[in-house]
């Protein structure tokens, strides 16, 4: 969808673009649930893991990233894949292991990648992503061009080696990377806090020297205003940047996990005030922004979404013999 | 034709490549000041600093920057230092580099080429001295290279900088200073997965690479002495690995030994002795064997470092012994 030109600000957003964005996040929850649904009925194979309750960041960066950006994802990439503009007909075809997928099948929900907008993949290995990221910055830096590198990470990935060594990296040569931390409070099923010392994901990035924005997470215009000026100063050459996001995951660590460890009134507060999806539309409605047209964008995306899934399972299954193809040139499978 | 040694024709190799092709660049710690066995001398100065560039001591960001940069298109080559330090990215080296064209059905290549300094050497003891080949040979994705002579070094070097596959470059520490012809005419370069046959025998065939050919070279002279005659093949890849070399020297001489530096309990020899043993199980004289080493890690101390060694008498012992098998 195209978006407004005009930078956007905070404390006086533009109904247009927000509406744009308020689709974006709309695409994810309703690509996600239908996901959802799709795994618990056997459709999709592998587990999945949702990032229901944190599309405003992904809608807001993603917004503010030109296509031959380039970003790097996490397990919990639906969203940041939607976001950089993939289409959401492969994405299924992925998850549901079929020809066509972003991936040809051989990713899944885990690996979806869609190079042709520059989404360098998700990861299964937390933190993996910083580090190419980084090196996929300081290939852009090599040949002098004026894209950046985004890269989304959770606060579990804090807690990992690659996360220091990435953002050091960064900092040294002055890349252009954007360091987007989702920090939803729980790495898998532990409370990050539990585990973690110190004061925090923005705390260790600000001890490399390398800016820290905090921001609400869930709430889209402030997420939207953040990522632009920070987009804008990586692309002007200032170096990195760090966008610490705080939200929360609805949901638990993959689509099978009831997250019973979590506090019943602490989720029960999170569904009932911090929805992004709903604060947004508050947002709106203020503007002017009619509860008819709302769900108008909310019913194009079911209508579109739930006719993707259908078509993605009625797809063919892929070649048996796609499965020992694009392993290596050299020394190739025979 | 020049006289050069294998870390010479390491850094031309480097040097021809780099001033060959803008998307290559070189990364990895102390480099620029040359490395640390001097096989990166005056690149830095030859090719600056943004392309021949000096890291921080982050194994992780190394491998994992380089997988991003060589999805972006460019051709970085990762310096280890020791091949006992890439263990501290073998995420980034098995997870990523190996998974990710496979992964992403075939969206990108992963050019890159990983170097890794790899044997015993100078008593550095468990840290530094390891051969871990194997490991690499069993992960889908990797090419795995060994050389053991200077033009081989080159050869391979620039064909692995060329290929579109990520490259595991293993080049043998005290192998260095070791002195060879190398062609350095044009675009030469040495295929892969294609062995050499070292020295031509009727009784017994070696298969070795890396450190190991010297002294298979040496155990052939002393088993000569005994009247058997070695046919010496030195592998040069690993993966691929040239399977019909290999059998068709066996199916000549009907027996295989597999000599290599590694741990011998499940290092690359055993792949090696399991296909002869399948292929060629009627025609061999005697069973299949391998020499590596004990499955301890490498002493220290002068006195105890040898237990980690394959020598050449013992080449040529077990040579010997299988000449005189009888069932």
């Amino acid at each position: 969808m195209a978006l407004p030109s005009s930078p956007p600000d905070a404390a006086a957003p533009d109904a247009e673009r927000l509406l744009g964005l308020y689709a974006t996040m709309q695409r994810i929850r309703v690509f996600e649930t239908l996901a959802d649904e799709a795994h618990k009925a056997g459709q999709v194979a592998g587990y999945i893991h949702l990032s229901i309750g944190q599309e405003a960041i992904a809608a807001a960066v993603g917004a503010n990233l030109r296509e031959d950006d380039v970003l790097t994802s996490t397990h919990r990439g639906h969203g940041h894949t939607i976001a950089k503009g993939a289409d959401p007909l492969a994405m299924f075809r992925e998850l549901c292991g079929r020809a066509g997928g972003t991936c040809g099948g051989k990713g899944g929900s885990m690996h979806i990648a869609d190079f042709s907008v520059g989404m360098l993949g998700a990861n299964g290995v937390v933190a993996a992503g910083l580090p190419i990221a980084v090196g996929a910055a300081h290939a852009i830096a090599l040949k002098g061009e004026d894209r950046i590198a985004v890269c989304f990470f959770g606060d579990g990935a804090t807690n990992r080696g690659p996360f220091l060594e990435a953002l050091n990296w960064a900092a040294a040569f002055r890349l252009p990377v954007l360091f987007v931390c989702e920090d939803n409070g729980y790495g898998a099923t532990t409370r990050t806090g539990s585990v973690s010392a110190g004061g925090g994901p923005g705390v260790r990035a600000e001890s490399l020297g390398i800016p820290v924005t905090v921001v609400d997470g869930n709430d889209l215009a402030a997420v939207d205003a953040a990522a632009a000026a920070l987009v804008r100063a990586v692309r002007e050459g200032g170096g990195p940047q760090f966008l610490h996001a705080r939200t929360y995951r609805f949901r638990g660590h993959t689509s099978s996990d009831p997250a019973t460890y979590r506090d019943a009134a602490e989720v029960q507060a999170q569904l009932a005030g911090n929805d992004p999806i709903r604060r947004a539309a508050a947002t709106l409605a203020g503007l002017g922004v009619t509860p008819d047209a709302l769900e108008r964008v909310e019913r194009h995306e079911r209508e579109a979404l739930a006719a993707a899934l259908a078509t993605a399972l009625d797809s063919p299954w892929p070649d048996l013999g796609t499965a020992f193809t694009d392993v290596q040139d050299i020394g190739a499978p025979q | 034709m020049s006289r050069l040694t294998y870390r010479e024709a390491a850094r031309l190799a480097l040097a021809h490549e780099l001033a060959a092709d803008p998307a290559v660049w070189t990364l990895g710690e102390d480099i620029g000041r040359g490395g640390v066995f001097g096989q990166y001398q005056g690149l830095q100065a030859e090719f600056g600093p943004t392309r021949v560039v000096d890291t921080p001591i982050s194994e992780a960001a190394i491998m994992g920057g380089a997988v991003g940069a060589a999805l972006l298109g460019t051709r970085p080559v990762v310096e280890m230092r020791f091949s006992d330090f890439a263990l501290c990215a073998v995420d980034e080296l098995v997870n990523q580099a190996a998974k990710a064209r496979y992964m992403f059905g075939g969206q990108a290549r992963v050019p890159l080429v990983v170097r890794q300094p790899v044997g015993l050497w100078s008593n550095s003891a468990a840290q530094h001295s390891q051969s871990l080949e194997s490991w690499y040979v069993h992960i889908p994705g990797l090419v795995v290279l060994a050389p053991a002579t200077p033009a081989d070094n080159y050869g391979l070097l620039r064909a692995a900088i060329r290929s579109d596959d990520p490259v595991v470059h293993l080049e043998h520490k005290d192998l260095w200073p070791a002195e060879g012809e190398v062609p350095l005419d044009g675009d030469w370069e040495v295929p892969i997965g294609v062995a050499r046959r070292v020295r031509e025998g009727r009784d017994v065939t070696v298969v070795t690479w890396s450190g190991g050919v010297r002294i298979a070279e040496e155990a052939a002279t002393l088993a000569e002495t005994q009247g058997v005659s070695l046919d010496i093949l030195d592998l040069r890849s690993l993966w691929p690995w040239d399977r019909g070399a290999v059998l068709d020297s066996v199916a000549r001489t009907g027996r295989l030994l597999v000599v290599h530096e590694a741990v011998e309990v499940a290092g690359f020899g055993a792949e090696i002795a399991a296909t002869v043993a399948d292929a060629l199980f009627g025609a061999l004289k005697a069973p299949v064997r391998r020499l590596g080493a004990p499955r301890i890690p490498v002493p220290y101390s002068p006195a105890l470092e040898p237990a980690s060694r394959i020598t050449a008498p013992a080449v040529a012992a077990a040579a010997a012994g299988l000449v005189s098998w009888r069932s």
